[in-house]
């Protein structure tokens, strides 16, 4: 009944064993190359067969990343790629599948898929490349552009508001979501690490520059030289402080998080204290509201917490139904309760 | 007038007398009442309890899209046709023998279905002014004398019910919920049918709730008894048995049939099934059905949107497993993008389309015909697909087979239609053995030496299903162009043609695995009846009528709808004139124009039911005028 049991791979991996044949075709400059680096560095050092792992895609500049990737991959239609990602892992529970998305392709068109498939955790990892822009269609505003934004579509500014993924994500119930950026090679390759690690649907945004759309969207955060005083590294269990001299803290007044200068006779115990691990959603809440220019942009893990998958529950499912009643016999099922013979 | 005003206090059982019983080749009942009085119930333990005694049934269930409109109201009837008989029949018949109402609305909504002299089986106790108002009667039909035609035998079904059920101290409204047994307990003596079945299935479906067991017995009963002692009928009714094929029959709806199909094809492919797919009326019960397989492997999804549900399925076929997903009406336009999607990457998915009326939410609850021009065009690009549909109940078993084979082995999503008709009524149904089941085992490629993703079989030009897990075979799949050598992205013109036409041809060839046509009648007539999916019952029974009468008339019945069997261009031309009844405006009668320039004649119906027997006879007739 099952799949056909094949010999597993064993061979030892390199970087190299995870690049495809076939050109890739982002513009040159484009922050997608950097990110493509990264997975492909990691994916050895998961030690997961090369065979046992697949890329899928929607649509969009970085729903091409399947062709590169040299594991089995599926680029499929735009926005959907959770939905077909659900079939693959409830078919086939042994597969490490990763879906490959954008801020058009997750949060606009593709929304619904992303919101269910988070909200029954399934045991896969989300790459949502957000560069705040479609780039494939040449420069119209995207879900997570800031408002008034003037693109080709909106030549008097956009009138919507933008998406924050992370609130999306989080209120979507999700038990792995975590922030990095095309050029923090290090940061990305640990947050990759982690989320193959978790158990149920990891959620990664990665700010990605769109040289030729959007170029330096994301400049002001994470420009080298302003760089450590506009971000905040998260730390499991470290207080909340950053800045370039490591001199600025983040407390709470009432309920409001407020940024405090440690120069300004500030207690460390009064700053907040990160916990990836908490399963309320308050602290990961606050963090997800943190933006450029009121506070620092949080990078890392914002929440980790354990949970059944769907596709585990529903092999749960099957095995008890066959305790119950062992295996199916079609004879039977056919001749159903009343039958009769004539 | 020839109603008969029961009196409430039965007479005593001696003053029985015998009444005559009459023998009958079919009869044709129905039961109608509000949504919320167990119609379908009812209907469906008779039938039951007519298939025990050996009769040939067929059923028809018709119910409104609302769930509960307000009671009482036209908009709120609910009603379960069966016909019976002691030979074969394909269809429920035009007319009714007998009609059970439960309320003025249920007897304004069906009498015109009664046949003249048909008897009438009315609840009186919901007959009063505000009962009439919500029907929209100005004057009371029961003594206005519309119903004189009829032969009305008038019941007071609810105090009868509720002093039946009294000892088991039931509350009022449990109480009258037992009144659809009640009249099927006067049917049933009516039909000459022994309650025992109905009590044991009774007793069973109620174990947990002995009081209401024992109440539905009680009220049962008490109708039988009624019956018996209140001479209401001047005869009984035998239908006796039918002659069917012999061996192991049960009764089957299209939906079970469809449901049974897929383990059925899990089992015979040594691949787990996934079926998943979004709730739309009238496709449902397949995953609800499904659902309780599980025993079997089966995985189910109910998918946050019919758009997920394809996508899904898709996504699982690329995992190795047995891929299928149902829908009806605007599911299938949601699902297009997808099917085209599967038409591209070429991976074996079946969709079931239980075609309801439209377009937009049109008719959720009624049959019709109106997708097959959809399940063949409706995807942007050139993108065919094999395109199947069931005759009948039981069909849809087979052809949910039918369509697993040629999935799996030319790579590609098939489009199964069946329709609301066929999907909730019923049929008795030979049971297949499952050793003559079509062998499903397909090949999964698992040889890495030379391996394309675009390698394909010679013959059926199926491309290789190869799975992730398999070391070697690692490859990538899109709905961009592949190369027609490498499969990697191809934007060249010449390439793009020749992909277009190779999968054009893929499903081409198709053709030369179909059995051949099968022609009821002769090969060479004056007219030839085209028919596909449900419309083969009332045909059916027409043209068996017609040739026993020395009309020179043929009928074909397609189940292959895309590609067409062989020869069909041949065997259309040796008819002088071609009718084909759709109950949409013509779709097929336009394929069959388009590839074979025959004048085939269009005949539609569209109005959310079968044809009737006569309306094709009469149509049929005007050829030999
Ligand atoms: S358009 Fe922008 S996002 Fe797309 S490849 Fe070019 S630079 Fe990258």
């Amino acid at each position: 009944m099952n799949i056909p049991v094949k010999p597993v791979s064993t061979v030892e991996l390199s970087k190299a064993d995870f690049v495809s044949k076939q050109t890739v075709r982002w513009c040159p400059g484009c922050g997608d190359y950097s990110i493509l680096a990264n997975v492909q560095k990691v994916m050895p050092e998961l030690n997961i067969p090369r065979e046992n792992i697949v890329f899928v895609s929607g649509i969009g500049c970085s729903s091409r990343f399947p062709y590169y990737m040299n594991t089995y991959g599926l680029h499929t239609i735009h926005g959907r790629a959770p939905a077909f990602a659900t079939g693959l892992k409830v078919a086939r529970p042994d597969l490490s599948v990763w879906i490959v998305t954008g801020d058009g392709d997750g949060l606009s068109i593709g929304g619904n898929q992303l919101l269910h498939m988070l909200r029954r955790n399934l045991d896969v990892n989300v790459l949502l490349f957000n560069n705040r822009i479609y780039g494939l269609t040449k420069g119209q505003y995207s879900p997570t552009s800031e408002q008034g934004k003037v693109t080709k579509s909106t030549p008097f500014g956009s009138p919507d508001m933008p998406l924050n993924p992370m609130l999306f994500a989080l209120s979507a119930g999700a038990t792995f979501i975590a922030r990095t950026f095309d050029v923090d090679a290090k940061g990305m390759q640990e947050i990759f690490k982690e989320a193959a690690k978790h158990k149920g649907t990891s959620f990664v945004e990665i700010y990605q520059n769109c040289n030729i759309f959007n170029d330096g969207t994301f400049s002001a955060i994470y420009e080298r030289s302003v760089r450590e005083d506009r971000i905040l590294r998260l730390k499991h269990g470290k207080p909340f402080i950053f800045g370039k001299e490591q001199n600025k803290g983040i407390r709470l007044n009432g309920l409001k998080p407020e940024v405090v200068d440690l120069r300004d006779g500030v207690n460390e115990n009064e700053l907040l204290v990160h916990d990836q691990y908490s399963r309320d959603r308050i602290l990961a809440n606050l963090l997800s509201g943190f933006d450029y220019p009121d506070f620092p942009v949080p990078m890392g893990i914002f929440r980790q917490v354990e949970n059944s998958t769907y596709e585990e529950k529903i092999e749960e499912q099957i095995k008890s139904q066959i305790e119950k009643k062992g295996v199916g016999n079609l004879e039977k099922l056919l001749r159903g309760n009343h039958a009769w013979t004539n | 007038m020839s109603s008969v005003e029961a009196p409430l206090r039965a007479k005593s059982v001696s003053s029985q007398v015998n009444i005559p019983k009459t023998e009958l080749e079919k009869a044709s009942i129905r039961f109608a009442g509000d949504s919320g009085d167990g119609m379908q119930l009812t209907g469906t333990r008779f039938s039951a309890t007519s298939v025990m005694a050996g009769n040939d049934v067929i059923t028809f269930p018709d119910y409104p899209a609302e769930i509960r409109a307000p009671a009482g109201t036209l908009a709120g009837v609910s009603s379960f046709d069966l016909s019976i008989s002691s030979n074969e029949i394909y269809t429920t018949a035009d007319f009714l023998s007998v009609l059970v109402v439960m309320n003025p609305a249920a007897l304004k909504m069906n009498l015109q279905d009664l046949e003249k002299g048909g008897i009438l089986i009315i609840n009186s106790d919901s007959f009063e002014e505000n009962d009439l108002r919500k029907a929209e009667y100005s004057e009371n039909p029961l003594e206005s004398g519309e119903l004189n035609d009829y032969r009305v035998v008038q019941i007071p079904i609810t105090k009868l019910t509720l002093r039946a059920v009294e000892e088991t101290g039931l509350s009022h409204r449990d109480g009258v919920r037992c009144k659809n047994f009640f009249s099927l307990g006067v049917v049933q003596w009516l039909f000459v049918r022994s309650l025992d079945q109905t009590r044991d299935w009774i007793e069973d479906k109620f174990k947990n709730k002995p009081e209401i067991a024992k109440a539905n017995v009680l009220a049962l009963q008490a109708g039988y008894n009624y019956a018996i002692t209140t001479e209401l009928f001047q005869a009984r009714y035998n239908v006796p048995p039918a002659v069917l094929p012999s061996g192991e029959y049960r009764q089957i709806t299209g939906n079970q049939a469809f449901s049974l199909g897929c383990v059925a094809a899990s089992l015979r492919s040594g691949l787990s099934l996934l079926y998943s797919s979004y709730p739309i009326t009238p496709a449902s019960d397949i995953l609800h059905e499904l659902a309780q397989y599980k025993n079997f492997g089966v995985k189910t999804i109910q998918a946050e949107d019919e758009i997920a549900a394809m996508s899904s399925s898709i996504g699982s076929a690329f995992g190795g497993v047995l891929a299928v997903t149902g829908t009806s009406g605007p599911g299938l336009d949601l699902k297009s993008e997808a099917i085209g999607y599967a038409v591209m990457a070429e991976l074996p998915v079946v969709v079931l389309n239980v075609q309801r009326g439209g377009p937009s939410t049109g008719l959720p609850t009624k049959a019709e015909q109106t997708d097959l021009l959809a399940a063949m065009y409706g995807r942007h690009g050139e993108a065919p697909v094999p395109v199947l549909a069931p005759a009948t109940p039981g069909d849809c078993f087979y052809m949910v087979l039918e369509a697993f084979r040629l999935a799996l082995k030319y790579m590609t999503p098939v489009i199964v239609l069946s329709d609301g008709g066929l999907a909730n009524a019923s049929e008795p149904w030979i049971i297949p053995d499952v050793d003559q089941l079509p062998d499903l085992t397909s090949n999964i490629h698992t040889d890495p030496e030379n391996f394309s993703p675009s390698n394909r079989n010679p013959e059926t030009l199926g491309r290789n299903w190869a799975i992730p897990g398999t070391p070697g075979l690692e490859h990538r799949l899109g709905g961009l162009e592949k190369d027609i050598v490498t499969g990697e992205i191809n934007y060249e013109p010449e390439n793009h043609e020749k992909m277009v036409l190779l999968r054009d041809e893929k499903i081409r060839r198709i053709v030369k695995d179909l059995p051949p046509l099968e022609l009821i009648g002769p090969e060479k007539n004056e007219l030839l009846v085209v028919t596909w999916g449900s419309v083969f019952g009332p045909a059916f029974s027409v043209i068996n009528e017609l040739q026993t009468e020395g009309y020179p008339v043929s009928m074909l019945h397609l189940r292959h709808l895309n590609p067409f069997q062989e020869k069909l261009g041949e065997v259309l031309r040796n008819f002088k004139k071609v009718l084909v009844p759709e109950m949409n405006l013509g779709q097929l009668s336009r394929l069959l124009r388009a590839e074979y320039l025959v004048d085939a004649i269009s005949f539609s119906k569209l109005q959310g039911r079968p044809f009737l027997i006569s309306e094709i006879r009469n149509r049929v007739l005007e050829f030999f005028d």
